[in-house]
């Protein structure tokens, strides 16, 4: 009937997706509006991974898109089914389209006679009359309630869920070899002789083949311990360095005017690099046999990674099928496209078997493209009555994004490895409304007189690529911290403070939902309660933060209580876990998260633990505006109401994150 | 050869006795609901009971496993029938990628064996070896709590 959709012999509906699930719940909420559109029952639903083979290239997952994206093509396609299925089920029951009924899949005549989609299916192939699969207005069956993630049992019960544990006949396991900080080359290799293990080696990409995966493991150690590379000189400190290699200043927004000021404040803020760290380090698995190269990724895209598994291997696109699984979360572009172009290489040598080859902790966090570090300098001038009437924003950053098939030049890792290397191509820096490193940098809030500055740095010292509303999460952080301290200037109330200068109604609507909380915070010492606000993207979902803080040795965040507005929700329990789980990464992030090079293991780089974790409260407001991605909405307010929340606590502001005890005390002075 | 026994049953393993116990389960028994998450014993995705103690399969030697009792993630469910634990993780819809969530789910079931009516802060400090870094730990204490009260 379609490339896309099948109606199986088991009554079911297979559905390819061009959007990939990512842990964010995305397949379940496909196949509740499949379900809604077709009229089958949601357990009907199969959704099936994508593949070059048989989906449609809707590009990226990510950026919170999926859902606009993937379920206007998912409405789209069940649509147009459905049109078929009533035109010709209408000639067989010899009845006028219009009076046909359809009930978990049964079409029925005013008469009673009725057919099924799947007997009906393999003939419904002609083109339907307009607007034939359009279902008549009425109440949602599926859209808008809670349905529990059609994926979750297996994961829980531990059955095969991910790449990882696929296993296919003849398979041999693989690692990579490499060191765990910047390098140039490798300058000499150590030999050694494993019965059983193969070492393949193309210019300085080194890796390791063997029967059992464990000797892989042994061997790929050995041969990192005794090997020499040449390192590549890094930056001390990132913040001063990207200062003073800019590449190109670019004004994001100007709308100057003559404002006359009274006071005038100005702060700097900054943002470490920060680590996806996927739980599971990522893993592919490639099989090269008669000049076609199969492989199994969890690639965000792909299609791309097609595209550029073609130029560094050199083989035409249609001799590469890459088909997705599952990986751990991952939160934007990690170690996941790299891995397959390194299985790839590693397969090219396996005389047509399998390679499954699995980055180890160490591989993940040294080679993983981390979102990249940023440096903010903000002005702003305050009137008479305490109003902003002029604000300056001007930042620092490499690009947000280097994942692969965006550029003529591959972006894989280990492209620029081989003997015959590529020269790889820098980090970009998408352009707005989304953008990278101006993703909210220009305020929602209306100023008279505004600037907003973007100094972009073309070259990465160390990989940087897309993580979890990229630039949104330390622009947010220091316009929102930045706000805080003008309201305390300005001696007004931190909600307030804002609404005064927002006009947008679901804005507000956002903040004014949180006063009865705030106006109710518990008062104690060394206990304190921050604000924050954005607009996803500005396009995006509204999200609102209140956080409660406890300063003791430690800065803990005691509670986070979000206020959203994702337009219309279609699966309103996922929303929340999304919200709630960015939330508690964000709080991470916000109190832990420092990436400097050379961490390997959890123990460099620490993440928040069950003990560490704040109750969370989401808040979602109602409407049938359409939907927004709710997966990012909330990272850049939580970094500021933790802030804005320890400097209630304390009096102290802390402007570089993270917000270690450390730089709480050098600030407490 | 090593013998064990694995959720119940009888095992040998002709794996050299040094390799973790993690790349015997997943690749000579077929278990993979163990994951591997980093290796050294740091992340809890690897999580298995031996003789009733949650710990590392990543940090466990095969060879000092022999004749204990090993239970994964698996064998948790008998005949079809979820532990309290899982279903209590469902019924909380407690993961998002749900890598770490077996493990955890082993975790869990070991703690309550060994506290039948923990507070939330116990169940916290039990879970703290388990990384999760798509923020569902929230979910994950309220389905350990729920199944608190089931547990038989
Ligand atoms: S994989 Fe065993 S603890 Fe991380
Ligand atoms: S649910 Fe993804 S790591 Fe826990």
């Amino acid at each position: 009937m379609s490339r896309r959709i099948r109606f199986e012999r088991d009554r079911s509906v297979w559905i390819a997706s061009g959007k990939v699930e990512l842990g964010q719940g995305i397949n379940t909420a496909l196949a509740q509006i499949a379900a809604e559109e077709l009229d089958v029952a949601l357990e009907r639903i199969r959704i099936v991974a994508p593949s070059t083979a048989y989906s449609p290239d809707e590009g990226y997952t990510s950026g919170s898109m999926s859902i606009q994206e993937g379920g206007k093509g998912m409405r789209a396609a069940c649509v147009e089914a459905r049109g078929r299925l009533l035109a010709h089920a209408a000639q067989l029951l010899g009845a006028p389209i219009a009076e046909l009924t359809v009930e978990d899949g049964t079409i029925r005549a005013k008469n009673g006679s009725s057919v099924t989609y799947w007997e009906c299916a393999a003939e419904a192939t002609e083109a339907p009359p307009a607007g034939a699969g359009v279902k008549p207005s009425g109440p949602a069956r599926v859209l808008g309630k809670s349905a529990p993630r059609i994926d979750l049992p297996a994961k829980i019960i531990g059955q095969p869920a991910y790449v990882h544990d696929m296993k296919l006949p003849g398979m041999l396991h693989a690692r990579i070899v490499r060191p765990s900080r910047p390098f140039k080359r490798i300058v000499s290799l150590e030999r050694i002789k494993i019965p059983g293990v193969s070492v393949v080696q193309d210019g300085s990409f080194v890796g390791v083949l063997a029967e059992r995966e464990e000797a892989a493991i042994a061997a790929a150690k050995k041969l990192r311990e005794k090997s020499v590379w040449e390192e590549s000189r890094v930056p001390e400190d990132f913040h001063a360095w990207l200062r003073k290699n800019v590449t190109e200043r670019v004004i994001t927004k100007e709308a100057r005017s003559e404002v006359r000021g009274e006071k005038t404040l100005k702060a700097s803020y900054t943002k470490p690099f920060i680590a996806h760290a996927s739980i599971g380090p990522s893993c592919a698995i490639a099989r090269m046999k008669d000049g076609k190269l199969e492989v199994w990724t969890h690639s965000q895209g792909i299609f791309g990674l097609r595209h550029e598994l073609s130029i560094v291997l050199n083989l035409p696109v249609e001799s590469i099928v890459v088909t997705h699984a599952e990986g751990a979360g991952c939160y934007g572009h990690n170690g996941a496209d790299d891995v397959a172009l390194d299985a790839a290489l590693l397969a090219r040598a396996a005389s047509g078997r399998p390679v499954r080859l699995q980055w180890t902790r160490e591989d993940e966090f040294a080679w993983e493209p981390y979102g990249p570090a940023m440096s903010f300098d903000l002005e702003a001038k305050l009137d008479a009555s305490g109003g902003i009437v002029s604000w300056k924003h001007e930042f620092w950053s490499n690009g947000h994004t280097n994942r692969p098939g965006r550029s003529p030049k591959p972006a894989l890792f280990a492209a620029g490895q081989l003997a015959k290397p590529f020269e790889r191509t820098p980090a970009i820096d998408p352009a707005l409304p989304a953008g990278g490193s101006e993703r909210n940098a220009i305020p929602l809030y209306d100023f008279p007189d505004l600037l907003v500055v973007k100094n972009y740095v073309r070259e990465t010292p160390r990989r940087v690529s897309s993580l979890r509303a990229l630039g949104a999460y330390g622009n947010v952080f220091a316009i929102e911290s930045f706000m805080d301290e003008l309201a305390a200037a300005a001696g007004a109330d931190p909600i307030e403070f804002r609404l005064k200068h927002l006009k947008d109604p679901r804005a507000r609507a956002v903040l004014e939902r949180l006063i009865p909380e705030f106006r109710n915070r518990k008062k104690a010492e060394a206990w304190g309660h921050g604000i924050a606000f954005a607009k996803y993207k500005n396009i995006g979902a509204y999200c609102a933060v209140l956080a409660e803080v406890e300063a003791g040795e430690v800065l803990r965040v005691r509670r986070l209580v979000l206020a959203a507005d994702v337009g219309l929700q279609i699966n309103p329990d996922g929303v929340a876990n999304q919200l709630e789980g960015g939330a508690i990464q964000a709080t991470s992030w916000t109190l832990k998260e420092d990436g400097k090079i050379g961490a390997v293991s959890w123990e460099d780089y620490p993440i928040l633990k069950f003990t560490e974790v704040p109750k969370v409260e989401v808040l979602l407001l109602n409407n049938d505006f359409p939907s927004l991605g709710a997966g990012e909405a909330a990272q850049g307010p939580t970094a500021a109401a933790i802030a804005n929340a320890l400097y209630d606590a304390l009096g102290v502001r802390v402007r570089d994150l993270p917000l270690t005890p450390e730089r709480i005390v050098k600030a407490m002075g | 050869m090593t013998e064990f026994e694995v959720n119940g049953e009888r095992r040998s393993v002709a794996a050299d006795p040094d390799t973790p116990l993690l790349y015997v389960l997943r690749n000579d028994l077929g278990l993979v609901g163990s994951r591997y998450g980093c290796g050294t014993g740091q992340c809890g995705a690897c999580f298995v009971m031996v003789d009733g103690k949650a710990l590392p399969s990543c940090d466990t030697p095969l060879w000092s496993v022999a004749n204990k009792s090993v239970i994964t993630v698996e064998g948790l469910s008998k005949g079809g029938a979820l532990h309290p634990v899982q279903k209590a993780l469902l019924a909380e819809q407690a993961a998002q990628c749900g890598y770490c969530i077996s493990g955890i789910a082993v975790t869990a079931a070991a703690f309550l064996q060994q506290n039948k009516n923990p507070s939330e802060s116990e169940v916290r400090a039990a879970l703290d070896r388990n990384l999760c870094r798509c923020g569902a730990h929230n979910r994950v204490v309220r389905a350990v709590l729920r199944a608190a009260k089931e547990m038989p």
